[in-house]
């Protein structure tokens, strides 16, 4: 969308204290919070986006979501680069959705997935911040009756330059917040080659409060007269509610109510949450399991495996002829690789409070969509959007799956029957393996040629399995009923561009959607699609007895961002040199979500099976790095997250219901099997990329290949417990 | 009704005596930094001390905790003062979306008491959080600053 700062001569006031009317609820989040003091910030509104207190504090709006990834500082830094502010009196304050939407969408897109907080907001922050500078400038000339243009902003202070006079940020915004803002075409941003505050690894602004307990997540949220509810949805997804006994736990301690939620799920609500989890635990409930009762991972599996030679397949990159390919092929190489269901699992479970009456409803949540949510809240209650609010707290980790509304839909249907009572849900853990939204479950058959002079002639890949927008977002779908989604990291070109070119290609989906839902999980599709690409042209490479790096290189000259982070990290590990004695290397790169990502990896390996990573080199061009040192922290990160999948995770079906309940049986990284990582951060400029997800994808194939180099043996499902391979 | 003596202070709170430490310390103390991550004791985003030893508080019972000194993240810093791994993990711009961290830095604490020069493999042996942002490579650099200090 195109948007430009809206002006709003009227003090504003963002947070409950003022939205609630008839509530008269108050913002009572536990005292000494940042956050609490954020929401109720006043002082002049310059633009939608800055507003100056008297004492120079600078008040920067932040739409999209801060879940761990950086973002919040990052766009604050873009407000204050071009603000000219000085960042030590930077704070940052959520407006709430039902704002935006009072404003005209002043704050544009509240969603934060897809790696776009910044490169999608990123000129229209930008802008916010030079229109304010502008209207302070000319606020400070108009008081001295000098020209603008003989003024200069430089750290929250101006000063007129023939003078020497000078004021500062606090002293002219209230004038300031009354001029007409400039036109917006002549609003000009700054060359990012000139950047003081953008551009530099400052630290991030919330990181005090996160390490004393006062930084409040959704679950940490407490209102007056505040109860608690814990739940149970079907665990035969699609299945129903068909009955529950609450006369078995009414007597039960602090229960105050038993609710049907929706058609699949109930509630206990009590005085605590640990009351209403023993109460639930104790409810006798019967479920309608319904048909999906009798699916079971296996057979999922041979439905997927199916797929692999349906003649029905969605194309979504082709050149060349490949059939005529491998016809034609002096020698053909073929292998079938696999990728699991995998829940997000971040630390916080899923949560909202909710406070419902016949005349408002509002939300605590943390979400990755604010608008989303707000639509949730607008359906669930009824209420028309003047009437609602949704007021966003911190993410205790996102990775995509709070991008979905399910469960503020639950909190506002259960206020909905105890009105005026604020009720706080959350799910237990058990609650939130058995109910994600699951990375989707793809095989594919990889099928690469050669002529005799052993040149790649061709590549066929089918994918069959699941479609994350039939689930999620069937609108966004082709007329075809394709889902472009799926060919992330293979299309043709932008943002998820295919990075080889070969003579022969095609790249084809055969769709199987189970019946477990699926979702975007940090890195969506490039995930598997990487380890499918990257793994396989290792396998090329060994068939034909070159080295991977070479042969890769060989189909990168049309691909030079591609090539230059596979350069970088070849070159930072000593590709060239022989590797230590027992350390084996391997390598990946890929693009995806505008940027360009490459890893490799040195590792040994004892017993054949216990894996000892020494180290790890990521590079990556996102095109403008906007905090390098935060960049760095998703890059090492980005190796937890993909690591922990490849090695550990998987969600596997039974009786239709999700068998892992728990990090018990869903294990993740911890400190002893951290790999060392090097981060190349290498921004090329003249583009914007994400950064929160690329990474994850080249983590697990960059191992893998370091695997099959020393052991000579190659893995093609996953994960690695599966084949009794560990860390050593 | 049970007592607890939670970060120097007294507070009789009314819980069942099964009632896991960590709810009676959010909900009926009133402290929330201490978190709810798994509920059986393997992610340890609920770690507190119990007389000065790490614990996973959503794993013990409140009446086994009654009678003994409960420090939560609240009640780290002394005096005014921050504790030296909190300012270490400011240093070094640890967490990031900072829901596991409560627990993480309450471990890295008792970490320090025991060994207050920890080697990398010492850190690997106590730290056993999870983390599924991946902050761990900076809190090792905090840990090993935070016992320079």
């Amino acid at each position: 969308m195109t948007f430009m700062p809206q002006m709003n001569r009227r003090s504003f006031i963002i947070g409950a204290a003022t939205a609630t009317g008839g509530l008269a609820l108050g913002i009572d989040l536990p005292f000494g919070s940042k956050l609490a003091m954020a929401q109720g910030a006043a002082g002049p509104e310059v633009t939608a986006w800055v507003v100056i207190k008297p004492d120079d504090t600078v008040v920067i709006r932040i739409a999209r979501s801060e879940m761990g990834q950086g973002t919040l500082t990052g766009l604050a830094q873009l407000v204050a680069e071009e603000l000219e502010c000085d960042w030590s009196k930077v704070t940052t304050e959520y407006p709430t959705p039902g704002q935006s939407v009072a404003r005209k969408r002043v704050w544009g897109d509240f969603s934060t997935g897809g790696s776009r907080g910044i490169r999608e907001s990123n000129e229209y922050v930008r802008k916010g911040g030079a229109t304010a500078r502008t209207m302070l400038i000319q606020a400070a000339a108009n008081e001295w009756k000098v020209p603008a243009s003989e003024c200069k902003a430089e750290n929250s202070k101006i000063t007129h330059m023939p003078s020497g006079r000078s004021t500062t940020y606090g002293k002219v915004a209230d004038a300031a917040s009354k001029i007409e803002p400039p036109a917006a075409a002549s609003v000009t941003l700054k060359d990012p080659k000139d950047w003081k505050i953008a551009g530099k690894g400052v630290k991030r602004l919330d990181t005090v409060e996160k390490t004393n307990g006062k930084m409040i997540y959704g679950t940490d949220v407490v209102l007056p007269n505040m109860l608690n509810a814990a739940i149970k949805d079907c665990p035969v997804f699609g299945g129903k509610l068909k009955s529950f006994d609450e006369a078995k736990v009414m007597s039960m301690k602090g229960v105050k109510k038993v609710v049907r939620v929706d058609d699949s799920s109930v509630a206990v609500v009590a005085d605590t949450w640990w009351h209403a989890k023993v109460a639930l635990d104790a409810l006798p409930i019967v479920w309608d399991e319904g048909e999906n009762a009798k699916v079971n991972q296996a057979s999922i599996e041979s439905w997927l495996k199916e797929g692999l030679d349906a003649d029905k397949a969605f194309v979504g990159n082709q050149n060349g002829d490949v059939k005529a390919a491998i016809a034609g092929a002096a020698k053909k190489v073929e292998a079938v690789y696999s990728y699991p269901f995998l829940n997000h699992a971040p630390m916080e479970p899923m949560n909202a409070t909710a406070v419902y009456t016949s005349d408002r409803c509002e939300v605590w949540t943390g979400t990755q969509n604010g608008e989303a949510a707000f639509a949730a809240v607008l359906e669930a209650s009824g209420l028309p959007a003047e009437k609602c609010d949704v007021h966003k707290i911190m993410l205790g980790g996102g990775f995509g799956r709070r991008g979905r509304t399910d469960y503020v839909t639950q909190a506002v249907n259960i206020a909905k029957q105890m009105p005026g009572t604020p009720i706080k849900l959350i799910w237990s853990r058990e609650e939130d393996m058995l109910h994600g939204t699951y990375h989707p479950i793809t095989q594919a058959r990889m099928v690469g040629t050669f002529d005799a002079n052993n040149n790649l002639t061709g590549l066929s890949m089918r994918i069959s399995g699941q479609s994350i927008l039939a689930g999620v977002a069937p609108s966004r779908m082709g007329r075809d009923g394709s889902d472009p989604v799926v060919f992330q990291g293979l299309s043709p070109s932008g943002d998820f561009a295919f990075s080889y070119s070969i003579p022969n290609l095609l790249i084809d989906h055969a769709m199987r959607n189970p019946h477990v839902p699926p979702g975007f999980w940090r890195g969506v599709n490039i995930n598997q699609n990487c380890i499918y690409v990257e793994c396989f042209m290792d396998e090329l490479a060994k068939e034909v007895g070159q080295d991977p790096l070479e042969f890769r290189r060989k189909l990168m000259a049309k691909h030079p961002l591609n090539l230059a982070v596979l350069n970088a990290v070849a070159d930072r590990i000593g590709w060239s040199k022989p590797a230590p004695a027992g350390v084996h290397r391997g390598l990946a790169h890929f693009k995806g979500f505008g940027s360009y990502v490459a890893a490799a990896a040195e590792i040994s390996v004892t017993g054949g099976n216990k894996i000892k990573i020494h180290r790890i080199v990521a590079a990556t061009d996102p095109g403008h790095a906007v905090n390098p040192a935060q960049i760095e922290r998703q890059i090492s990160g980005s190796f937890v997250y993909g690591l922990s999948a490849v090695f550990f995770q998987e969600n596997t079906v039974k009786n239709g219901r999700i068998v892992e309940e728990n990090f018990d049986t869903f294990d993740s990284i911890r400190m002893a099997d951290m790999p060392p990582v090097e981060s190349i951060v290498m921004p090329s400029g003249g583009f914007w990329g994400g950064v929160g997800e690329p990474t994850i994808c080249v983590a697990a194939p960059a191992v893998l290949n370091a695997f099959a180099s020393a052991t000579g043996k190659r893995i093609r499902s996953f994960p690695l417990k599966n084949h009794n391979i560990a860390f050593a | 009704m049970i007592e607890l003596k939670v970060n120097g202070k007294m507070h009789r709170v009314d819980v069942e005596p099964d009632t896991p430490l960590l709810w009676a310390i959010r909900e009926n103390v009133g402290l929330t930094g201490t978190k709810y991550g798994c509920g059986i004791a393997q992610c340890g985003a609920c770690t507190v001390h119990i007389n000065g030893e790490p614990v996973r508080s959503c794993a013990m019972q409140a009446s086994e905790a009654v009678g003994k000194e409960i420090t939560t993240i609240e009640g780290l810093a002394a005096n005014g003062m921050v504790h030296k791994v909190q300012k270490a993990w400011v240093d070094h711009d640890v967490p990031q979306c900072g829901y596991c961290q409560s627990g993480m830095i309450m471990a890295a604490v008792s970490l320090l008491k025991e060994k207050p020069k920890p080697t990398d493999a010492d850190i690997d042996a106590a730290m056993t959080n999870i983390c599924r942002c991946g902050t761990f490579q900076q809190v090792r650099a905090a840990i090993h600053d935070a016992a320079k200090a």
